[in-house]
Parts: C-alpha cells; sequence; structure tokens
C-alpha cells in the first residue's frame, strides 16, 4: 500500500471540498473494502477522507418510506427493528453478508460501493478491462464460474456488485440521495444507481467525482413487509452468491396484487427483474406462476463455459424464496 | 543404556498420560507470549525483505526497472538475478540430488528463467514491511512472455509415464490384475476427479536470517523439521552443519507444506548476506498459494473385478496429475488402494504432465487421502450393485494380513471401529435404497468409508534432565504444529519421571537440542514420545546404579534389575516399602541434576534397528525384515442433507471412530481427528484452486475466493478411539492421528449424496453446480 495521508473532515462541505482539491483522495468509513483494494494495489490515493463524523446517520420513519442515514453500519441496519419488520429482505440481505466483525466496521453507503470480487480483477497481474481499459477480459475463456450471465458485455463479465444489500433494495424501488460541492443533493433510484458494463466496465455508477452517499430511502408498501432474501452460496457462511434472489409478494386471496423481484449473483449488477413482476402480478401464487417468473427473469441469461449452472440456479433460487414468501 | 529398555506399560497407578490435559501451551498462545517464527522482532538491524513475483507463468526477464522502487524511503537493497548472491549448490545438481529436503528441483532467481506464476523474480529489501511492499509494487519486471502449459488438462499437456513417483514406481504390478478384472463376474469402472486443494496454514511461511558471523547463521523458520531445513541450508549456503541454527518454536500449522525447504526459506539468508543484516521474509498470503505446494489436481480411473459375491479379484488403477517443469510428482494414491483389502492382485500406473507450476507436494495424508476417495467410492458401487451393506461388503474383503506382502499386522481393530462407529451413528436404522428420505426440502442420505495410514519409519533423540528438586528439563529438536506435542510429550515426560505435569518443561524446535526428525507423516507423537520415556528410563537407571551402591541408601546392595521407580520413588519390585525418593539419592551424591538420553524408534526399525542401518533396503524390504505390517485403521460415518434445487450438500451428522494405538491424550487426539476431518469436508464439498487456463495463474487465491469450511457448515462431531495394544510399533504403542484422520472422508460424504439422491458424484468438490447437473441425469 502507498503512503497517504488522513485527514477528518467534520462536514459533508469539508469533506467535498477536500476531494475537490485532490480529486485522487477517497472519503474512507469503515474502510472495509477501501483498504482490501489499495493492499492489493488495485487502488491507490494520496488522501484519505474520513467521513465518519458526517451526520448521515439515523434509521427513522419518514413520509416518503424509511431513511436511512449512510454512516449508519451493516449490523445496526440489519438489526433494526424498523427494517426488521418493514423489510424483512433488507435486513435478511445484511445479515446473510460477510462475517460479524465486517458488518460492525462496514457502512451501508460504503456497501453499495463495494467492487466486484472477480479474480481477474483482483489480481493485478491479469488483464481486466475494468481495472485497466481496454487491456482485456480473460474471465470470457477463463475461470467464469462465478461471474454474471445476465447485462454482460463481451468486455466484462463481473458481477461488479457482488454483494446483497443493494439486490435488496433494487427490489423494494431504494432511492439514493447523492450530495455534492456546496450542499448540492440529489436523488437517484438505486435501479438507475449502477452502469451496465457495456464496453466501459470501468464507469460502474453514476456518482460523480466527489459525491457523497448521503442516505438510502426505502417506500413502506405491503410487499415489501412480506419479504424475504434467499442466498445460495458455497460454504454457508462468508462468501458471496452463486445465485440470490430478494423478493416481496402481496398475495390477497390467492392472488398476487404486487410483486418484486431483483437476483444477485448473475447480473453485472443488482439484477431487477420486471420481466418476472409482471408475470407474477394479478397472477394466482402457485408454483406454476413462480417458474413462469422465473423462467423470465433469466430470458437473456448468456452463460459462459462455466456459469451455465447459473440459470437453472437462479431460477430455482427465485422458486424457492417466492414459495418462502407465499407461504 | 545396558539393559533392554521396557515397553511402557500403563501406570499401575493412574497417571497423566491418556488423561485430555489441557494444552500446556494454550496459556502462552492466547496471551500472544508464544514466540513465532516471524515474530523475533529484537535482532540487530532487522531488515523486511518482500518478493516480487512474476505475473506470467512462463517466460524470461528481460528487464526490471528498479528506478521508482529505488526512490522510495526505507528501501535497503533491491535484489534480482543479476546481484543476489548464488548458493553454492542448488536442487537440481546431480551431486546432490536426494540429499537435500527440498521438492524443487529448481531453484529461482539464478537465471532470467521464469517458469511459474509466482515465482520469485526480485526481493525488495526496506527498514519496515510496509516501504518493502510498497517498494515492490513499484518494481517493472518486464518479461518475455511464452505460451505455458496450465495443467494436465491443456490440450498442449504431454503425457508421460514416469519411472518413479516419491519412490513409488511409475507402475507396479502384484499379480495380474488385468486378466483377473477381465475375468472377473463383476466389473466395475469409474473416473474421479479432485481439484488442486491449498494447506492454508494460518500462519504463512516466513524467515527470518540472522547471520552472527560469516560462518554462524542462525534462522527462525516456519518449518515441519528444524534438522532437515538445517541440514539442507547448510548443503545450499556451503556451511557445516553444525555452522546453521534452525528454530521453530511454534508452528501455525502445517498440513505438509512446511514439511520441506521451498525457495524463500534459502532467499532469506541469501539476502540476509547480500544486505549484511538480519532479514525478514514473510509470504504473503497470495504468494503461500505458489511458494509453499499444493494437492494436485488429478483423475484416477479404478477399473475393480469381483466375485457375484463380493469378493475383490483385481482392481486396476490409473491416476493423471499435473507436475512441474523439472520434477516428477504425484502424490502415491496407490498405497491404501494396493493395502486396504484382502486384492489378490493389483495394478496401478502414474501418468504425468508437465504444466507451468511449481511442485505439488505432500498435502494431510498425501495419496492416501484420494487414493481412499477412488477405493471407497467404487466399494460403496459394489456394495449397491450387489444389494449388500457398505460395511457388509468391507467385512467381506476384510484384510486379516497385509495382502501386498503376507505378513501380519502388528494390530489392527478396524473391526471394532466399524461396530462401534456404527452403533454411535444408528447404522442399523439405515435404509437399504437410495432416494428414499426426505426432510423439507432436501434429500437425506447416510454413507461411510474405511480409513487407514501407514506406521512410517522414523527415529529421533531425546534428553532428560531431572533436578533434585523435582522439577525437570525435557528436549528434543522436535517440532508442534500446533497439534499438542508440547502437551503429549510433557504427559509422558511426567509419567516417566513420577512427576506432576506442571514441573515438567518441554523444549522443542531448535537444532541444538538433540535432533530428532521432522514432524510429518504423522511420526512425531510415537518418535518423540518413545525418545523421552527411554530417556527417562536411562536417568532411573543411572540413579539406580547410584543407589544400589551407596551404602546409605536402603537399596545398597540390591540387584539394578529388581529396583523400580514408582511415583518419583526407587523401591524394590519385591518389596515397595524399601527405598527412598530420587532426591535423597542425589543430595546425598552432591547431585544438583541427572541426566539421561535416548534414541526413539517409529515403525519397523523400533525391534529391528538393522533395518534402518541398510539403506539399500526399500521400504518393502525394510517391512519384511520387521516382519509386521504397521498402519492405523479407522472409519467415518456421516449424514448428508442434498437440496436438488439449490444444489447444496450440507453434512448434518459425524462419526468418527480411530484406533491408532495408545492415545497418549483423548482431547489433542480428538482435536486432531476433527480437524482432519473437517479438512476432508472442506475437498469434498468446496474447497478448489483454480489456475486460468490460458494464463497458467490462479485466480482465486486468497482465503475469501478459496472456500475452507466455516462454523456454519460444521455438524457437532463425535469423536471415539478403539484401545490398542502394540507392542511393536515403538515402546509407547503409539500411531500417529495426524493425517488418519481424513482418510476416506470425502467418499463418505460421496456415498451419503449417492444414498440421499441416487446419483454418484465423482468430481471434487461436490459444488452447488455439480450437483443440479448430476439431478439432470436420470438415476
Amino acid at each position: 500500500m502507498n503512503d497517504f495521508s488522513y485527514t477528518q473532515a467534520a462536514t459533508a462541505k469539508e469533506a467535498t471540498a477536500l476531494r475537490k482539491d485532490t480529486p485522487t483522495a477517497a472519503y474512507i468509513a469503515g474502510g472495509t473494502t477501501l483498504l482490501d483494494l489499495m493492499k492489493a494495489h488495485l487502488q491507490e490515493h494520496p488522501q484519505l477522507v474520513d467521513i465518519n463524523l458526517l451526520p448521515f446517520k439515523g434509521i427513522e420513519q419518514t413520509k416518503d418510506g424509511l431513511r436511512i442515514g449512510a454512516l449508519e453500519t451493516m449490523s445496526a441496519v440489519g438489526e433494526h427493528p424498523l427494517v426488521v419488520q418493514q423489510f424483512p429482505a433488507v435486513s435478511q440481505s445484511l445479515l446473510l453478508a460477510a462475517s460479524p466483525q465486517l458488518r460492525n466496521m462496514a457502512s451501508i453507503g460504503g456497501n453499495i460501493l463495494q467492487r466486484t470480487r472477480c479474480g481477474y480483477f483482483r489480481d493485478a497481474a491479469f488483464p481486466c478491462n475494468k481495472r485497466v481499459p481496454g487491456s482485456g477480459c480473460p474471465a470470457q475463456t477463463g475461470d467464469n464460474h462465478n461471474l454474471a450471465i445476465l447485462g454482460v458485455s463481451e468486455s466484462c463479465i463481473a458481477n461488479s456488485y457482488p454483494g446483497d444489500f443493494s439486490v435488496a433494495l433494487a427490489a423494494f424501488d431504494a432511492v439514493l440521495t447523492l450530495e455534492k460541492g456546496k450542499g448540492k443533493q440529489r436523488q437517484v433510484p438505486l435501479n438507475d444507481f449502477y452502469r451496465l458494463p457495456g464496453n466501459t466496465p470501468h464507469i460502474e455508477t453514476v456518482l460523480e467525482p466527489g459525491e457523497l452517499i448521503v442516505a438510502i430511502t426505502l417506500p413502506n408498501a405491503a410487499h415489501a413487509q412480506s419479504s424475504t432474501y434467499l442466498k445460495v452460496r458455497e460454504r454457508s457462511s462468508y462468501a458471496y452468491a452463486l445465485a440470490s434472489a430478494a423478493v416481496g409478494l402481496d398475495v390477497q386471496g390467492g392472488t398476487i396484487r404486487a410483486a418484486r423481484v431483483a437476483l444477485g449473483g448473475v447480473g453485472a449488477q443488482p439484477w431487477r427483474s420486471r420481466e418476472a413482476e409482471r408475470i407474477l402480478t394479478g397472477a394466482p401464487a402457485t408454483e406454476a406462476t413462480f417458474r413462469a417468473a422465473a423462467a423470465a427473469a433469466l430470458q437473456g441469461a448468456q452463460p459462459r463455459e462455466h456459469n451455465g449452472y447459473k440459470v437453472e440456479l437462479a431460477q430455482n433460487t427465485l422458486v424457492r424464496a417466492l414459495q418462502q414468501v407465499a407461504a | 543404556m545396558d539393559t533392554e529398555p521396557q515397553f511402557f506399560e500403563t501406570n499401575a497407578t493412574p497417571g497423566i498420560v491418556g488423561q485430555p490435559l489441557s494444552r500446556v501451551d494454550g496459556w502462552a498462545k492466547v496471551t500472544g507470549q508464544a514466540k513465532y517464527s516471524a515474530e523475533y522482532n529484537r535482532l540487530p538491524g532487522l531488515v523486511h525483505a518482500v518478493l516480487k513475483t512474476s505475473d506470467v507463468a512462463k517466460g524470461r526477464v528481460t528487464g526490471i526497472d528498479t528506478s521508482a522502487a529505488q526512490r522510495q524511503p526505507g528501501v535497503v537493497a533491491i535484489l534480482t538475478h543479476q546481484n543476489l548472491p548464488k548458493p553454492v549448490k542448488v536442487p537440481d545438481s546431480q551431486v546432490n540430488k536426494g540429499t537435500l529436503n527440498s521438492p524443487m528441483g529448481f531453484f529461482p532467481m539464478m537465471t532470467d528463467e521464469v517458469h511459474y506464476a509466482g515465482q520469485p523474480v526480485a526481493i525488495v529489501v526496506a527498514d519496515t514491511l510496509e516501504h518493502a511492499q510498497y517498494a515492490a509494487a513499484l518494481l517493472k519486471v518486464t518479461i518475455a512472455a511464452e505460451a505455458p502449459v496450465s495443467s494436465y488438462l491443456d490440450p498442449k499437456a504431454q503425457r508421460y509415464v514416469p519411472k518413479n513417483v516419491k519412490g513409488t514406481a511409475g507402475v507396479t504390478k502384484r499379480g495380474d490384475a488385468q486378466a483377473a478384472v477381465a475375468g472377473a463376474p463383476v466389473q466395475l469402472t469409474a473416473t474421479y476427479h479432485h481439484a488442486t486443494n491449498h494447506h492454508n496454514p494460518m500462519e504463512p511461511g516466513a524467515t527470518t536470517a540472522h547471520w552472527e558471523a560469516p560462518d554462524r547463521l542462525t534462522v527462525y523458520d516456519t518449518t515441519q523439521g528444524v534438522s532437515e531445513t538445517q541440514k539442507t541450508l547448510a548443503l545450499m549456503l556451503g556451511l557445516a552443519t553444525e555452522q546453521v541454527r534452525v528454530v521453530t518454536k511454534y508452528l501455525g500449522g502445517g498440513f505438509g507444506c512446511k514439511a520441506w525447504v521451498w525457495p524463500h526459506v534459502v532467499l532469506a539468508p541469501l539476502t540476509a548476506k547480500a544486505v549484511g543484516r538480519p532479514v525478514k521474509l514473510v509470504l504473503s498470503r497470495q504468494q503461500q498459494y505458489t511458494g509453499m505446494g499444493h494437492r494436485e489436481e488429478q483423475e484416477q480411473t479404478l477399473r475393480l473385478g469381483a466375485t457375484k459375491e463380493g469378493k475383490l479379484l483385481g482392481i486396476v488403477h490409473e491416476k493423471t496429475s499435473t507436475t512441474s517443469p523439472w520434477d516428477d510428482y504425484a502424490e502415491t494414491n496407490s498405497r491404501i488402494i494396493n493395502m486396504l483389502y484382502a486384492l489378490p492382485a493389483f495394478e496401478s500406473t502414474y501418468h504425468l504432465a508437465k504444466a507451468s507450476v511449481m511442485t505439488s507436494t505432500s498435502t494431510r495424508a498425501p495419496g492416501d487421502m484420494p487414493g481412499s476417495f477412488a477405493l471407497e467410492c467404487s466399494m460403496d458401487d459394489l456394495a449397491y450393485q450387489l444389494g449388500l451393506d457398505p460395511i457388509q461388503i468391507r467385512l467381506l474383503n476384510y484384510a486379516e494380513k497385509d495382502p501386498t506382502n503376507g505378513h501380519p499386522w502388528s494390530s489392527k481393530s478396524l473391526k471394532q471401529c466399524y461396530a462401534k462407529g456404527a452403533e454411535l451413528f444408528g447404522w442399523s436404522k439405515r435404509n437399504p435404497k437410495n432416494g428414499q428420505t426426505r426432510a423439507g426440502n432436501t434429500l437425506v442420505g447416510w454413507g461411510m468409508a474405511t480409513a487407514s495410514y501407514p506406521v512410517h519409519n522414523s527415529q529421533g533423540n531425546a534428553r532428560v534432565r531431572l533436578y533434585a528438586d523435582g522439577h525437570a528439563v525435557v528436549q528434543a529438536g522436535a517440532t508442534d504444529l500446533g497439534t499438542g506435542t508440547y502437551t503429549i510429550i510433557t504427559q509422558v515426560a511426567a509419567d516417566a519421571l513420577g512427576l506432576p505435569p506442571e514441573n515438567i518443561r518441554f523444549e522443542l524446535g531448535d537444532t541444538i537440542l538433540p535432533s530428532t526428525q521432522w514432524s510429518g507423516g504423522s511420526t512425531a507423537a510415537g518418535r518423540v514420545s518413545s525418545s523421552v520415556y527411554l530417556a527417562a528410563q536411562d536417568v532411573w537407571e543411572k540413579l539406580i546404579k547410584l543407589a544400589v551402591r551407596d551404602r546409605k541408601s536402603p537399596l545398597y546392595g540390591a540387584k539394578a534389575a529388581d529396583v523400580v521407580m514408582e511415583k518419583g520413588r526407587l523401591q524394590l519390585k519385591a518389596k515397595p516399602a524399601t527405598g527412598e525418593a530420587f532426591s535423597d539419592i542425589m543430595k546425598r551424591a552432591s547431585l544438583g541434576d541427572v541426566e539421561g538420553s535416548a534414541q526413539g524408534r517409529y515403525g519397523s526399525v523400533y525391534k529391528e534397528p538393522s533395518v534402518v542401518a541398510d539403506a539399500d533396503m526399500n521400504k518393502e524390504e525394510k517391512e519384511a525384515a520387521a516382519g509386521y505390517s504397521m498402519h492405523a485403521f479407522g472409519t467415518h460415518f456421516c449424514e448428508v442433507h442434498v437440496d436438488p434445487e439449490l444444489g447444496k450438500v450440507r453434512v448434518t451428522r459425524w462419526v468418527s471412530v480411530m484406533s491408532a494405538g495408545r492415545i497418549l491424550n483423548p482431547k489433542t487426539a480428538r482435536s486432531q481427528v476433527i480437524g482432519g476431518a473437517i479438512f476432508g469436508m472442506g475437498s469434498a464439498l468446496m474447497e478448489q484452486t483454480v489456475r486460468d487456463p490460458h494464463l497458467a495463474r490462479y485466480t482465486n487465491a486468497d482465503l475469501a475466493n478459496y472456500h475452507i469450511p466455516v462454523n456454519a457448515d460444521i455438524p457437532d462431531m463425535r469423536v471415539e478411539f478403539v484401545d490398542e495394544h502394540d507392542p511393536h510399533v515403538n515402546a509407547m504403542g503409539v500411531k500417529g492421528i495426524g493425517e488418519i484422520s481424513i482418510v476416506g472422508v470425502t467418499a463418505a460424504i460421496a456415498n451419503a449424496v449417492f444414498h440421499a439422491t441416487g446419483r454418484r458424484l465423482r468430481s471434487l468438490p461436490i459444488t452447488p453446480d455439480k450437483v443440479l447437473d448430476a439431478m439432470r441425469q436420470p438415476v
């Protein structure tokens, strides 16, 4: 890791100003993902701006929904009664991720910005279009066993966001509040926040240089209250998903009134499936409906040599999650 | 010693041997006082060395731009193949072939050659670790890359049958197995695949080298054998053995990868020589994957012939695996297949392909672990095909003597292990048909397999110094891999000296102590305990001699052979009231302490020391000379839940029953078996290192992406031992348990998956993708 300077910012204005002065500086909150990237020489920053003193805290009910400060930790959000009651899938997505130590340190704003675990990205000795644009993507014909099958391109097949939390956020229409210099804020739906790789896989989000994630707002809904997050992985804890599903259903009298579906582990970004939702909405809550929805969700899959199993696995995961919520 | 040493019989009064004593080094470890090899930080002028390794798997170094690195603060030196001092001898020099305790037939940084990704190409030395790491990252190494071969599966790979692999012939034949299988009424053929596995010790490889004088080197190293490392370093650096001291007080796991001398162990003293200061070199976690070997990826085809009743007639075994460009290395899977059952004919062939990788190496139960997977799955197939219970097929083929040489076993309690395991598990309630039991969304299955591991010959020395105040120092240059050597030897010394264990200090891990062989091949417990026990007998012999000549002693005039030691008191065997405390004898003789020493032997060299002296004998001949075949045996039973839609296999119940001679400490022994079985569960269900098929570089060389089991993967585990009295293996009657605990584990799990699903998965690890694929196949 390079030597770096460390500054603690007291306000958002101060933090954004510091980033403006040194564009190569980085914000640090929990540091659980940034320090890993720096130790592996994948990112280099001469200055770290500590944002932990910023007032991006609190979990509270507002008229727009549940508002969660971006500096809350994964464990605090995952265990918060309002989250557990109103958004069980969001709570589960946090508590099934990482390890207790990491969840106690990691901020949820940082979680949204974590980067791919693709082995070709994580080892600077490999070519990687995401790390070094134009250098190539050996994953296309190499070890793609746990890489994405939806939204991928010839440039990149990474699960750009490898985690769980944003998958649940994608399902339940979360909106991010972002802040640039001079206190200027804007709202961006989570589903517009990530960018597909196309031929610019190094550009991962719409976050502008120096912009901070302030808060996440989750609109309350019946389908969010009746929700679950199901995660399939090769070991029972401390592993990224091979496939996961965040689903919410509002079922009345056996008919699905509203449905939300997002998949993890299979998409180049957290994969909201409106195709699946269209099939579910208004249909009877039966296995046949769930199977049809799952088939629709994976319709556009483009598997490579070693990740073809994910088509079936993701479908089965989605069906199981829907069954669990409908039960 | 003048008299024949006695076999260690269980004390008439209960001693500490056999008791579940907690680790004597536990306190030092949990309080941070235990000093590991990378923690000798107070050496004068210590600097840090960091390896710069090759990005590509094959090629030649054409340039190293050191300018940016050189400018970094704290940088002391940058060494490359152009300015690194050369070793006097390298492992591939014909002169020393076979005498160096190193699996490398190639030593890096001698020339511009690059043979594997991760090969050291430069070394940066700086005042702090952080400075060295960052400067190493700034080094720009240019390599003219050539197309590598990634594994035996690479279309470019050329397969061949080696003359020898690890002392075993490339082709072995016992009887006419081809004809036996071809003519057998029941024939089975199956191919088994294994992914590359890594040892992943918690403590990475680390070497601290300190030249105390031009002819005096001290090395603090992460090694399973200080003596072997000492001899190898002496040879390679052109020193006499006594001029090199190697210290390993604590080891954070070895599992076979620390049993050998790897490049960094030699590069550290060469670097220290170059900079004239003590140097600490620690492998990064990623470098651990290319710096200290691995279990090679491999496939095995097993052809089995049996009678209609299920009696084995012959087995033909073929293995294909990857080796490095310079070695013919393969773990010897055929050993266990050859000996585990009453098998009249056997043939095995090893095929190798050279690829651009570091040589693979011993990994927990090398050979026997993967060999047992193929054999024990095939035995399960045979049982199902003939409608027999898996235990029944094994009893039907029970080897009452060693089928490879006809010798009796020194001891074998496998039948008792089957019976006890079956009872503890509730095996009698097993549904003989597979695919019959559901629990919620999962299919439930039961499986079992046999375990075995040989008693390898080894020998070593120990010294015991008994003080008149009732304390003792016990010494042997052994290594405690973290498995409990400190503890069990303290127990043995306590009983042998009649002292409470807190009065014993056992010192190990240093070449200034009496030399003993490495801790590997499950030999340490038997060898070191025997050495220490015999050294204590030497002490008593000296004291008895003293007492019977001392007019003031109640034992005066007695025959030495009539005197025995009982809890620190020397007394007449026939008249226990006549005697005195050892301290009284020593005080009258003005002796502050008495020292004894002995050589302990393990395996067939124990009873017949001459067989080890004859170096021309091969292993079989040595065994023949000794007259007994010596193995530990055991069995594993397990239950799995398989989710056929999500592909997840979960082990839900586990029973291991082992018979391994005398169990010195059931607590540390149980921990060993639990650890070995979990290691096996990892291999069965999740562990795999993947090399890119075109670039021959690992894509998951870290503990986030190489999955070892976590607590949530492991059920409650029942581990039991069957008591065994074996007077042939060594003076303590101990067989090792380090390796046997993993043998058979992968097969037990795969057999349970078969019972659950009706699908036979023969490719490890059994990950969700493979389960889903299998579930699509017809039963």
